[in-house]
């Protein structure tokens, strides 16, 4: 056991020592390709002047405010929209999986509504609910209801029939049948799909900025395309990144106190290293 | 009354290719209260079907089942299921499994666990209340699953070889539990084997059916004295006898299904069941 385990950290220090050296020699050599003239920093800027224009902005704020509270307003509208989308396209996901007649009658709506290209209607969105938070939530919510809306369809379609009949003959009426087997054999599918629909809640909120609004990192990054300050837009990107790992961090948090039943998956040891 | 009867029941299923497959053929069965009757036959001969047209799961294309003298139509919550796969709840935890079938029924939290409490001690798992289903060896998750359906004390208990998946120790020893456990609320049984060992050892009527589509060739009342110790029947001259005897019925059926198997025509018939 003990070989074993030095085995690990010695290979486990190799990677780390990799992984530092990999974002050595990218971000050292976008900077030097940039101060010897290789690339124009005017268009492709460079890591020193990314980060002295977070610097300027932490300390001196914004053009339209502090930093701060850029990021927590993008970050609302993205919370609030993914709250609102996930929750409703798991109602309405595991209602249709049970339900045959809704998903009968709802079928090609869905289909429909899921072949467009939703992210367009945010200029709908702006005009009918203005600049402010609304319409940026709105935004968020159709473009996350749907992927988790599928993942809960899909769950409850694929509930083990084994386990459905034992509840019925243990004497589960429908709806416990739905509250004790399907939710929790469907919770699978839908936290699988909460990773994939907070980067879609980040992309509507900062998207919906962008379309039109007076504050938040979307406006921010519109600005700084103005200007054609580049270092101002990948800036905004590296803030939005750094917001998206504590939320992914979050996220498999949830999912492995929710799925702590399961046994342990041959998947969580990569989890892990993220 | 007969506890349960099949009267000249025949099941039909539809096929993928959009023919008919015969599983069972004017079946004709009867199991008084408080019996034990095993059924065997070759695979593939619609032993677990009887189990489910029996358990309201599935209703017959011909004839009729009754259990009480009352025909079933849907799932009666009288009856007891123990499947052949682990059809516990996997995000339970074993004293959340087994009190599920009171909750299922109404009973109140405490009074459930209470009643739990007692059945875990039964099938001998005190001491692993916590537990979920994956940290449990198949044996003790059939315990579990034992514990599950007796804990409603059903009048009519149908097991489908539930302890197929486990190795032959195990096996034998869990066997001899089942028949005390039987003994303390005597529900009449129907236990589906292709085991007949096991058949013999446990039952008072063995049920021998034919190769699909099943019907019955012959019953035989089995007369060892009880309590039996699963573990050492099969030496008893008695049982030897009766092995003898039951095999010379089941022998034709056995090596009629291999031939099918083995045989083209009987690629084409596995393709039809599948």
């Amino acid at each position: 056991m003990k070989t074993g385990g030095r085995t690990w950290t010695r290979r486990r220090r190799l990677v780390i020592g990799l992984q530092v050296a990999v974002l050595v020699v990218w971000l050292g050599g976008w900077e030097l390709a940039a101060r010897t003239k290789v690339i124009d920093p005017f268009f492709f800027s460079q890591p020193s002047a990314v980060w002295s224009q977070i610097l300027t902005w932490t300390t001196q704020g914004t053009s339209q405010g502090s930093l701060g509270e850029q990021i927590l307003i993008t970050l609302e509208e993205a919370a609030m929209g993914f709250v609102i989308g996930v929750v409703a396209g798991v109602v309405a996901g595991i209602a249709l999986g049970r339900i045959r007649i809704l998903a009968d009658v709802f079928a090609p709506y869905i289909k429909v509504a899921n072949s467009i290209p939703r992210i367009v209607l945010g200029s709908l969105f702006i005009v009918a609910f203005g600049l402010g938070l609304t319409s940026k939530v709105l935004l968020v919510i159709v473009l996350v209801f749907f992927g988790v809306f599928f993942n809960a369809f899909q769950g409850t379609r694929e509930v083990d029939r084994n386990l459905m009949a034992n509840a019925k003959l243990l004497g589960a009426s429908r709806w416990k049948v739905t509250t004790e087997v399907v939710m929790p054999s469907a919770f699978t599918w839908i936290l699988a799909s909460l990773h994939v629909s907070f980067g879609f809640a980040i992309i509507g909120a900062i998207v919906g900025e962008f379309l039109g609004s007076d504050r938040g990192l979307g406006n921010l990054i519109k600005s700084a395309q103005g200007n054609f300050n580049q270092s101002g837009v990948l800036a905004c990107m590296v803030l939005m990144a750094v917001v998206a790992l504590v939320a992914e961090f979050l996220i498999t948090r949830l999912e492995r106190r929710l799925l702590r039943w399961r046994p342990p998956q041959h998947g969580d040891a990569d989890l892990a290293v993220l | 009354m007969a506890a349960i009867e099949l009267r000249n029941v025949t099941k039909k299923f539809a096929t993928a290719d959009g023919g008919t497959y015969t599983a069972l053929k004017d079946i004709s069965l009867t199991v008084e209260d408080g019996q034990f009757c095993a059924v065997v036959g070759p695979t593939g001969c619609g032993k677990s079907t009887t189990l489910t047209l029996i358990s309201g799961l599935e209703s017959p294309s011909a004839g009729e089942a009754f259990v009480d003298g009352k025909p079933v139509s849907g799932i009666d919550t009288g009856t007891g299921f123990v499947f052949q796969q682990d059809a516990v709840f996997p995000w339970k935890s074993v004293l959340d499994n087994v009190s599920a079938g009171p909750r299922f029924r109404g009973a109140d939290k405490a009074a459930a666990r209470a009643q739990a409490h007692d059945w875990i001690r039964r099938v001998g798992l005190s001491g692993f209340e916590d537990r979920y289903p994956h940290q449990l060896s198949g044996g003790m998750r059939k315990r579990v699953a034992l514990a599950q359906t007796l804990i409603n004390r059903p009048r009519v208990l149908l097991m489908d070889e539930p302890f197929g998946a486990l190795d032959v120790q195990t096996r034998s020893i869990m066997s001899t539990e089942l028949l005390s456990l039987w003994d303390q609320t005597r529900p009449a049984v129907v236990f589906v084997t292709h085991d007949l060992e096991e058949a013999i050892a446990l039952a008072d009527k063995v049920v021998v059916m034919t190769a699909g589509p099943g019907t019955v060739k012959a019953e035989f009342q089995i007369d060892l004295p009880r309590p039996r110790v699963v573990q050492e029947i099969r030496f008893d001259p008695r049982f030897v006898a009766t092995y003898e005897r039951i095999w010379e019925a089941l022998r034709d059926e056995v090596e009629q299904a291999y031939a099918r198997t083995t045989a083209p025509a009987g690629l084409e018939l596995e393709k039809a069941m599948a």
